[in-house]
């Protein structure tokens, strides 16, 4: 049996676990292709018009992986406790690709108002794959530390960068939008081609996060967009700038996003990608932007 | 939000001892001022509420109340409070639900704090009699939607609706409600209808751009114009009390197209849907605000089932733009369309 893994919102999350796990099983899987025109026309196809960028390459990726593979992977993550809830995208995204592809899918739900751990998550998921419990659980912890070298690595790099001497900018957004190819690429590409140190927002401790980011709003219950304030809070005192990378219309953005410009006193700059966006306007405005930084940081 | 305004403000002035201020209504001044202080991509009813809020303030008022919801609609306040506050106002801001949960204790807590009179026990009595309000209310509404279409004298349900809910306004007690609520049934029950066969439509969708007949452009009022029948489930009864109870009973029928939650009222509007398309309804309108996350999630599941069952679907969103004109263009075609596919069964 060959999982698919459609390359998209949770794979940014749980991409290396997913991967790790299956590897410690045995288990063939095959990952779609990096987000290209083709595969954001196939989802334009499928979604709804009105639906954010980031869904609707997600389900290109599910409809490139069609036909390819026996069952593809589409997790549901409800909650993480009470004040820790994702977006609605993330609970309803299986049941929609149910209703508009005719494929198998294979889900597990992490839910933990009802007691629905990740560790209980992994195990459906192994039964669902035809393993027993204990190997699955057993597994997912391999998998777990065998992960954790390199994240701890990745963090504490990035966390090396506040002290650098160049311009620092910190790039706040989702990581499904950040390290997309057709999103986040290319302005990480014309950053780093002007010299620029990037932080970024999402590569920081979660528990450590999940406090600052009550810091600026004691009740905000995102998880993710948690983490993202969080490192603002962090990094506001050492970085020059602040870029907000949204997808349009990313219903949590509008609202959080909105209270961290309320909040900021640096700079920022707060750029909308849809699925039309060319890249020329993009660089003329990021050039600017830079060029700002760099007057500020002179005087 | 609609008619609601009522039960609510005898709830608050009867439980503080402050002046109590009634919302303005919505007109196209809120929505500017609404739209002008908004992110750009929010969703309608952050555009609108913060738009009452504002005008509110401009007429004095210092304490103000927010609902909340399952969807980023629990987050309004605290970004309502950020933007106003750096409007100059200073105000209390009380948020009834945070994150999908009523926390008691702190609304007790922020009540006493505006007002050191505040008593629990007689606040709960009359808790009470709003919620009753607000029952009788939404069955009289039904009631309405039934009949308004084919009523012999034009206005007479209009007419009457407003008279009781002004009687209402004055209310002493639990029994003097229950009275003219009787009374009022009765009178709702003697208007002359001429009513034959119809067109049955049913109209679902997003709680707020349902409840306010100002966010869907009176669409309720024009769909009667076209002597349709209306069927709507949202109201304040079912999200307050029935929501809980149904939503296992929806996941049991809709087990064919989605075995979860889908956020917010998504997946009861899949329940809905299939609830119409099992009662063979001539048609079904879903309305939603534009960029309202859990419903757009929602529109490929509901456009399967409308396969599967026959049912025409007509899916309307809401922004602050929208021309009446348009929508009464898409809504004749639609019209015409439904009652030619009756003609021909």
């Amino acid at each position: 049996m060959t999982v698919g893994i459609p390359r998209g919102l949770f794979y940014y999350y749980y991409g290396e676990l997913w991967l790790k796990f299956l590897d410690i099983l045995h288990i063939p899987y095959i990952v779609s292709e990096e987000t290209n025109q083709y595969i954001i026309d196939l989802g334009r196809h499928y979604a709804t018009d009105e639906m954010c960028l980031s869904m609707k390459i997600y389900l290109g990726h599910i409809a490139s992986l069609v036909g390819k593979c026996d069952v593809i992977l589409i997790p549901r993550i409800d909650n993480f406790g009470r004040m820790n809830q994702t977006c609605t995208n993330f609970l309803a995204v299986y049941d929609i690709a149910q209703n508009i592809f005719d494929a198998k899918f294979i889900t597990y739900d992490i839910d933990y108002l009802k007691g629905q751990t990740e560790e209980e998550a992994f195990k459906k998921l192994g039964k669902e794959l035809g393993v027993d419990g204990e190997t699955s659980i057993r597994s997912y912890h391999n998998a777990l530390i065998s992960i954790d070298y390199q994240k701890q690595k990745k963090i504490c790099l990035n966390i090396e960068k506040l002290e650098s001497k160049r311009l620092k900018i910190l790039l706040v957004g989702h990581p499904y939008n950040i390290y997309d190819n057709f999103i986040g690429k290319p302005i990480i590409v014309f950053l780093e081609k002007n010299g620029i140190e990037i932080i970024y927002a999402d590569l920081f401790h979660e528990n450590m996060m999940e406090e600052l980011g009550s810091k600026m709003q004691e009740n905000l219950y995102f998880k993710y967009s948690k983490n993202l304030m969080g490192s603002i809070v962090l990094c506001e005192e050492k970085v020059d700038g602040i870029i907000f990378l949204t997808a349009f219309p990313c219903g949590i953005d509008s609202l959080v996003n909105e209270l961290a410009f309320h909040y900021l006193k640096k700079p920022y700059i707060d750029l909308v990608m849809d699925e039309l966006d060319s890249s020329v306007g993009l660089e003329t405005r990021l050039e600017s932007f830079i060029d700002i930084l760099k007057r500020g940081a002179a005087y | 939000m609609g008619d609601y305004n009522v039960p609510i403000y005898y709830l608050l002035t009867h439980i503080l001892h402050c002046k109590v201020q009634k919302p303005p209504k919505i007109s196209d001044r809120t929505i500017e001022l609404g739209n002008k202080y908004s992110p750009s991509f929010v969703c309608m009813p952050f555009k609108y509420t913060l738009g009452t809020l504002l005008e509110s303030l401009e007429k004095g008022a210092n304490v103000l109340l927010q609902m909340g919801g399952g969807c980023r609609y629990g987050y309004y306040y605290a970004l309502q409070k950020e933007i106003l506050k750096e409007e100059g106002y200073t105000f209390d801001f009380i948020n009834l639900v945070t994150a999908g949960k009523t926390d008691v204790k702190k609304i007790i807590h922020d009540f006493k704090q505006i007002d050191t009179k505040f008593s629990i026990l007689k606040s709960g009595y009359h808790l009470f009699i709003t919620m009753k309000m607000i029952r009788y209310m939404d069955k009289i509404d039904i009631m309405i939607r039934k009949n308004i279409g084919f009523e012999k004298n034009k206005g007479e349900h209009i007419r009457l609706k407003k008279q009781m809910l002004s009687s209402f306004e004055k209310t002493k007690g639990y029994f003097s409600l229950f009275f003219t609520y009787l009374q009022y049934r009765k009178k709702f029950k003697n208007i002359r209808i001429q009513k034959g066969k119809c067109l049955k439509v049913g109209v679902i969708g997003e709680l707020y751009t349902i409840m306010e007949p100002f966010a869907n452009y009176d669409l309720e009022m024009m769909l009667s114009q076209f002597k349709i029948e209306v069927t709507r489930f949202t109201n304040a009864t079912y999200l307050l009390f029935q929501k809980k109870k149904r939503v296992k009973k929806y996941l049991k029928r809709v087990k064919k197209y989605s075995k979860n939650r889908l956020g917010a009222d998504a997946l009861d509007n899949v329940g809905r849907m299939v609830y119409l398309g099992e009662k063979k309804y001539d048609g079904v309108i879903h309305i939603k605000s534009s960029f309202c996350t859990p419903e757009i999630g929602v529109m490929p599941i509901l456009r399967r089932v409308a396969n599967d069952y026959e049912i025409p679907l007509l899916f309307f969103s809401f922004d602050a733009n929208t021309s009446k004109v348009g929508m009464e263009t898409r809504l004749e075609a639609f019209y015409d369309m439904i009652e030619m596919r009756k003609k021909n069964e």
